[in-house]
């Protein structure tokens, strides 16, 4: 296969991920009442997590469509590996 | 109480496994072990044999030895053995071979380069920090990756193949050939690894150096664990384990004594190996590759390992399995004139289960009287606890009427079940939650336990030998919570479907069709018997027929019970599937309406009544009315159905599967032209002319094309005789409204079986080039393959009947792996989500915390209160809505 750049952010099966910023990822573990590691994990060499530039510590907001609800939001803390 | 009294001084903080160093076996031991006898000729344990007074006391009314405590109070004491020579520990071969290869031969050191060494050490003792399971599969891998090594790093020493012979056998294939290692050279390799080394390699040296692998003290278990059985004629017998350590005792004794007396070799060896053996199998008697030790009777001994492994293993069986007090277990059988809250126990159970009811002024009398009675005679009681905590068993009172008077209010009377008491009860496999569920006690004579048909869904129960467990709560607290949690009533609306899984089955769906369809008219006798049965009350509706005589309709009997308040709209299951359908103007009555409680139009049917389908009747009046509605609705107007089908006497005989006989000629007629599409597909393929379709055989093609022919006739077939049994039958009535069975069911009866087929093909196997010996060789028709010409009503033909069984048999052995199989994967799931919880906030999380969804099934909807799955049902509360503005 040739080296053609594909933007996956762009795919249709990778749901939207936005990074979000220390405010508002520290709001959000005030209002769940949890500490980071307890959010679901995201590796850092996730291919999207590498392509929106997410580092180790932070957390990144997915949002997904779903068969249940029509849309779901998920917040997924980015871990090393 | 015991006279054990024990004050908290410490809490655990953590608990560590690592390997008993022989200096700590010796320590914890009182004595050493030699001598491999029990006990003398007077039957006192021999001192230095393995029941030595000092390892503990099982015998009542002698000291322990060692801590001078009774048997209730002596917690035992090991012992040991010194072993004549060192032994492998069985258990821990595999780390043994792997920590052989991964080191030098000669210098002891992990084979890989210094500075690798010191970064995989670093890498253990981060991970010991966070995640202390990942430590030990980290080791491995390095030890894997050191293990490919062929010269060591350090020393330069080659390196020979280790090889691991199953159970505990080390070879090292040198250039002169294999040489075995013994456990001492095993022993000095593992002795010769260094502390940092083993560090890397995620191992603890301070709890487990490798050499204590290899054993050369064997801890000897305290007697309390190992206990002498006294058989009532006087004989003794000794656990598996003392066996066991006899015979080993002996050995080494034997090999001790060789050694000393300078033996030769080859003599030693055997010895030291016959060791090994029963050192392995004192640990674990089902190693694969060596025979089990076996007792004289030849039954093989339960050693350590067989203790604490499996179902009935200490950890399956003893802590993890629970017993309970204030149980009982019997046969299960149907009441259906029980309430569905309530459950029958039978009289001697109801007599040995008790509730503990505390005297008060207010019930002094009555329980004075249930003293009296005691614990024989029935609405009685069986103890009484004084509230200074003394327990009399009534059983043994003598003057039970001069007990009664003591009676003050403090004191606790243990009475017997009685009518009305809550408790639990239970079938298993318990599933889901509707799987254990309170009930009323109806005491009842016979010895099952009852329960009322609409009941059997949620408990998957049926009457052919079932039994079922019960239980009495014993406080005022777990009997609330069963009361306002687990009451049958509030379960009828099942979180799996989103639909009610109490309700009709079979007869019920059946009498409700019988009794709502157009023309069942009934005279006032039987109405009011109706009503009656439904548990209606107030005056007769207005009969819907006044001449000859007032006769009522089935439906108005219906509306009399339901809620004035309630609407309902919907499909009944004996509808044609019209192109346009007439709705309320529907000529075969399948068009449910219900408006404000009247039954306008169409006959109830499986999608009214019936349990496990959504949306019906039944659904909504429970989602609409409540469960306490929904529950009156069930033990009244599904009485009625029952009562009517009675009254009806409905019944299918043979007769119900009459057709004429020119429609048996044409289904003749029918299968002959088939056979003879068939047997021109044959001779088409014989010749070469057959097309084969894309991606298969010619023979592939073949089958394919004959299985199309003859299932395509099978179904003209059908449908040409069950056009021919009418409605008014009772087989088709049962199908038709979804109570049993179905029209294909009905055509096997009437028209044909059809194809029986193996593995989803026709049957093929069997002689060499036939199936059966009936048959020609080579013969590929219809009749040879499996198909079935005859009906269940006219008679298989005996290879007919062979092909059926065949067929029948392979559907047993399926419904029994597949149950296997998914109880087995439903039991891992269960256990992987038993800890997971809604939080407060909608949240599902672990015990831990972690969040698993941030919303319950990301949509927060209780699938119990759903609209099958859907939040709301918005056609549905447009409709209610409109009938609100045109009604007022």
């Amino acid at each position: 296969m040739g080296a053609r750049e594909v933007n996956i952010l762009e795919h249709e099966l990778v749901p939207q991920h936005v990074l979000l910023s220390k405010e508002e990822a520290a709001r959000l573990l005030k209002r769940m009442g949890i500490s980071k590691r307890q959010l679901p994990w995201i590796f850092s060499s996730d291919p999207v997590a590498k392509a929106i530039g997410a580092k180790p510590g932070d957390v990144v907001m997915v949002v997904r469509r779903s068969p249940t609800a029509g849309v779901s939001v998920a917040f997924r803390v980015v871990v090393r590996g | 109480m015991s006279a054990l009294q024990f004050e908290e001084t410490k809490t655990i903080g953590a608990i560590k496994f690592g390997v008993l160093s022989p200096d700590l076996i010796r320590t914890y031991s009182v004595t050493q072990i030699v001598i491999p006898e029990t006990y003398d000729e007077e039957g006192i344990p021999i001192r230095g044999g393995p029941m030595d007074r000092r390892l503990g006391t099982v015998e009542p009314g002698v000291r322990c030895e060692t801590c001078g405590n009774f048997i209730s109070l002596c917690p035992g004491h090991f012992g040991h053995i010194e072993l004549a020579r060192p032994v492998v520990h069985p258990l821990f071969a595999k780390h043994i071979y792997l920590l052989l290869r991964a080191t030098c031969r000669v210098c002891g050191r992990l084979m890989l380069p210094q500075e690798e060494i010191e970064r995989a050490r670093r890498r253990a003792k981060r991970l010991e920090e966070r995640w202390p399971l990942l430590k030990y599969k980290f080791g491995e891998s390095v030890a894997k990756k050191a293990a490919k090594n062929t010269a060591c790093p350090h020393c330069q020493a080659q390196q020979y193949k280790i090889r691991f012979e199953k159970p505990y056998t080390f070879y090292e294939e040198r250039e002169g050939g294999s040489a075995m290692l013994r456990p001492t050279e095993i022993r000095d390799r593992l002795e010769r690894i260094p502390n940092e080394d083993l560090e890397a390699l995620g191992l603890d040296p301070h709890s487990a150096r490798p050499e204590w692998m290899v054993l050369t003290v064997l801890p000897v278990p305290p007697i309390t664990v190992r206990p002498t059985i006294t058989l009532e004629s006087g004989m003794r017998s000794e656990d598996d384990i003392t066996h066991k350590l006899v015979d080993l005792l002996r050995i080494n004794q034997r090999l001790k004594e060789s050694i000393e007396e300078g033996a030769p070799q080859l003599v030693i060896d055997d010895l030291w190996s016959l060791l090994q053996y029963h050192v392995a199998t004192l640990f674990d008697n089902e190693l694969p590759g060596i025979p089990p030790a076996r007792h004289r009777s030849g039954r093989p001994l339960r050693t350590l390992a067989q203790r604490l492994r499996g179902k009935e293993g200490r950890f399956r069986g003893s802590l993890a399995g629970k017993r309970v007090d204030f149980s009982a277990r019997t046969v299960i059988s149907p009441d259906p004139k029980l309430s569905i809250d309530e459950v029958g126990v039978p009289l001697d159970v109801a007599k040995v289960l008790v509730v503990p009811e505390r005297v008060t002024p207010w019930n002094l009398e009555e329980m004075k009287e249930l003293v009296k009675r005691g614990p024989l005679e029935y609405p009685g009681a069986n103890y009484i606890v004084r509230p200074d905590g003394g327990r009399i068993d009534l059983r043994f009172v003598k003057d039970r009427d001069a007990l009664a008077e003591t009676l003050k209010p403090g004191y606790i009377v243990e009475r017997h079940l009685r009518d009305g008491d809550i408790v639990l009860f239970n079938r298993q496999p318990s599933l889901h939650r509707m799987s254990v569920m309170a009930h009323k006690v109806k005491v009842l004579p016979y010895k099952t336990f009852r329960l009322n048909l609409l009941v059997c869904p949620p408990y998957n129960a049926d009457f052919d030998g079932d039994e079922m467990n019960l239980h009495a709560p014993q406080s005022e607290e777990a009997r609330a919570e069963a009361l306002t949690l687990m009451l049958v009533h509030e379960q009828i609306l099942s979180p799996r479907y989103g639909a009610p899984i109490i309700g009709g089955l079979h007869d019920y769906v059946t009498g409700a069709y019988l009794l709502t369809r157009k023309g069942t008219i009934l005279d006032k006798k039987r109405a009011a018997l109706l009503l009656l049965e439904a548990g209606f009350e107030g005056p007769m509706p207005e009969p819907a027929i006044l001449k000859p005589g007032p006769y009522w309709t089935g439906k108005q009997l219906v509306s009399a019970v339901l809620d004035k308040s309630f609407s309902f709209e919907g499909k009944a299951s004996v509808c044609r599937k019209c192109e346009v359908c007439l709705r309320e103007l529907c000529p075969y009555d399948a068009y449910v309406v219900v408006r404000s409680g009247e039954l306008l139009v169409g006959a109830l049917d499986k999608n009214t009544v019936a349990s496990q389908v959504p949306h019906t009747l039944l659904h909504e009046y429970v989602r609409k009315l409540g469960n306490e509605r929904g529950r009156e609705l069930l033990d009244g107007l599904y009485k009625a159905f029952i009562l009517y089908l009675d009254l009806y006497g409905f019944t299918m005989g043979i007769d119900s599967l009459d057709i004429p006989p020119e429609v048996t000629k044409e289904v003749g007629s029918i299968m002959s032209a088939a056979e003879a599409e068939v047997e021109k597909l044959i001779a088409m393929a014989a010749r070469g002319e057959l097309e084969p379709l894309p991606g298969r055989t010619l023979e592939d093609t073949l089958e394919q094309r004959i299985m199309e022919v003859l299932s395509r006739a099978r179904d003209r077939a059908g449908e040409l005789a069950s056009r021919y049994v009418g409605m008014l039958k009772e087989a088709v009535i049962m199908a038709r409204t979804g109570a049993r069975a179905n029209m294909l069911n009905i055509t096997q009866m009437v028209a044909m079986l059809g194809q029986q087929s193996l593995r989803g093909e026709r049957i093929k196997r069997g002689f060499t080039g036939r199936v059966l010996p009936h048959f020609k060789w080579g013969d590929v028709g219809p009749r040879a393959r499996g198909f079935v010409y005859s009906s269940f009503r006219g008679g298989l033909k005996p290879t007919e009947f062979f092909f059926h069984a065949m067929a029948g048999r392979e559907g047993l052995v399926d419904t029994a792996v597949r149950t296997a199989q998914s109880g087995y994967m439903y039991r891992r799931l269960a256990n992987a989500l038993q800890d997971l919880y809604v939080a407060y906030d909608g949240s599902v999380r672990t015990s831990e915390g972690f969040v698993v969804q941030f919303r319950y099934g990301e949509d927060g909807v209780d699938p119990a209160k759903s609209d099958h799955g859907a939040a709301v049902n918005v056609d549905d509360i447009i409709r209610e809505v409109l009938a609100r503005r045109s009604g007022g």
